[in-house]
């Protein structure tokens, strides 16, 4: 008993609570300064009423939709595998040079991989604009979204590509084979051999890096969630409504929204996890 | 098909392949570009500097008393998180591994299932109100421990999974001789469970020392923030980003987790590791 108290408690204090406290909070209309910080008010579900009749949140709710479709369930996912399925065959330099520059992406700390998206669409001196021609661009000003996509997917691909490495290790290449013995094209290999063999490690893919990307706080530090909350995200819009604007309960009702979301992904999961080992 | 024509299919499919690579190559290696030349830039700004050496931002960032004591706080934080993680979550795991208590793997998946759900991201108002209310805002032990709950389930699950492979007759016999359980646990089990405990270790300082928005909302103090959030006051008085000092910050708060990497990747083979993200 001794040994599993203190590991008990920390998960008690840091997880559990917070989780239940967000609950109470979120029907309270409570903030960090001003009269509703002394005494808080009860507003039962005013705070939910709030958030959807809120422009700001709806806004916020679909740009989250994109963000994690495009960058997570299309962007990483798709260019991983195909990275996980080109380097396969390719000469091991290639294989070496490619994976060292996709994991680098992925092991930088948060804030330097920032500042070096800065530097690279710097209106000014940006590398992109020198490239492409084009000085003057503001990218991140004309294209937020398209920003924090391209840049989550920079970001995060590499898991998506070692995790398809792994399981297309597992495809018998004596399969493949017959498939293109009998004259199949990549995409009928890829229906018909390779995707029955990979389906669970595609789910568990998409399923982690969806959870990631839904509570991914890098959009904030690259836009800040502008310009005019075109690329606010929920994880910066409760940053920017709780601990910026100071309202905590109206915050924690967003946040209450996000822990169920984080939770339907999650047991997703687990159920997942459980049948393939069970 | 004629030989000829199925041939130059092959020749156009090797072409288009080389395009993908060099054409991912270029997206994944275009931002690091920066972060390799410009520490070594006479005039450092974030256009990638034309081919020039000088150490000299090198010197402005050991004169900067915030930029050096940054990486200490870093270093405590993320030491601090490894040695109570590796602890906690050793014996924890060790009780757990041991003990057989009916819905005991229950209690660990659910365990697993809350830390995926309450993160960062989706607690940051309860936990900023908890230690804002308790005067914790500014304590680093405070935010140790914040830091620790979150990874400990997930270090737990790991962890289990290798005590369960220490085999019971070295602790009986230990036992005969009259060990107390923490002396079977520290002279036992922990130097076979070694490699488990060193991965948990390295894990937990790399998500520490990464760690941009749990700090950011607790740690006010710029003498006491980590690297990753003082890296937003290297701004001049008149907004403008003090690219020596960005520049080769960037470049030696990167070289610790390229070398955790390297290390482990050396170690232990960089294998995929389940739901470990670096």
């Amino acid at each position: 008993m001794l040994f599993v108290a203190p590991a008990l408690a920390l998960i008690a204090a840091f997880l559990v609570f917070p989780a239940l406290w967000t609950l109470y909070l979120g029907v309270l209309k409570y903030d960090l300064a001003g009269s509703n910080a002394a005494a808080p008010q009860f507003v039962g579900l005013g705070n939910y009423r709030d958030a959807l009749t809120d422009p700001r949140f709806a806004n916020s709710l679909l740009l989250t939709v994109a963000f994690v479709g495009l960058s997570a369930v299309l962007g990483q996912n798709v260019l991983g595998f195909l990275l996980a399925a080109v380097l396969r065959d390719a000469a091991s330099w290639v294989r070496g040079v490619v994976n060292a520059v996709v994991l680098l992406a992925w092991i930088l700390p948060g804030t330097v991989v920032v500042f070096l998206w800065q530097a690279l669409l710097d209106r000014g001196g940006g590398t992109l604009n020198a490239l492409l021609g084009t000085p003057g661009a503001a990218w991140t000003l004309d294209h937020p979204l398209a920003t924090i996509v391209a840049f989550n997917i920079w970001r995060g691909t590499a898991f998506s590509m070692l995790l398809y490495s792994a399981a297309l290790g597992a495809v018998p290449r004596s399969q493949l084979e017959t498939a293109r013995t009998y004259g199949a094209g990549p995409l009928r290999t890829l229906r018909d051999v390779v995707l029955p063999h990979i389906r669970g490690h595609v789910l568990t893919n998409t399923l982690l890096i969806t959870l990631w990307t839904f509570n991914d706080f890098a959009p904030y530090m690259l836009t800040g969630g502008g310009p005019d909350h075109r690329s606010e995200t929920l994880p910066v819009y409760v940053y920017r409504t709780s601990i910026e604007g100071g309202a905590l309960g109206y915050g924690s009702a967003i946040s209450l929204i996000m822990l169920i979301v984080n939770l339907a992904i999650a047991l997703f999961y687990l159920r997942l996890l459980r049948r393939r080992s069970a | 098909m004629s030989a000829p024509a199925v041939l130059a299919r092959r020749a156009m499919a090797r072409v288009g392949l080389y395009v993908f690579v060099g054409l991912v190559l270029v997206f994944f290696a275009l931002p690091l570009v920066w972060l390799v030349t410009t520490p070594f830039a006479r005039t450092p700004s974030y256009r990638v500097p034309a081919p020039s050496f000088t150490l000299h931002n090198f010197r402005i960032l050991w004169d900067n008393p915030y930029a050096v004591r940054s990486i200490g706080n870093s270093l405590v934080l993320a030491g601090g998180t490894a040695v109570l993680a590796v602890v906690f979550a050793g014996t924890a795991a060790y009780a757990l591994s041991r003990v057989r208590l009916p819905g005991r793997d229950a209690v660990l998946y659910a365990v697993l299932l809350l830390s995926s759900i309450v993160t960062g991201t989706a607690a940051m108002v309860p936990i900023f109100l908890m230690l804002f209310q308790l005067d914790l805002i500014d304590n680093r032990l405070a935010l140790v421990l914040v830091l620790t709950g979150g990874l400990l389930p997930s270090a737990m699950f790991i962890l289990k999974d290798f005590m369960d492979t220490v085999p019971r007759s070295y602790e009986e016999s230990a036992r005969v001789f009259g060990a107390s359980p923490f002396q079977i646990l520290r002279h036992v089990v922990a130097p076979v469970v070694r490699p488990g405990l060193a991965t948990i270790a390295v894990w937990a300082v790399v998500q520490v020392w990464g760690n941009f928005l749990l700090p950011y909302i607790l740690l006010h103090d710029p003498a006491k923030q980590p690297a990753a959030v003082i890296m937003y006051t290297f701004y001049d008085e008149g907004g403008q980003p003090n690219f020596a000092l960005i520049s080769t910050f960037s470049l030696l708060y990167s070289v610790p987790v390229v070398l955790c990497y390297l290390v482990v990747n050396r170690r232990y083979g960089f294998r995929f590791q389940g739901g470990i993200k670096g």
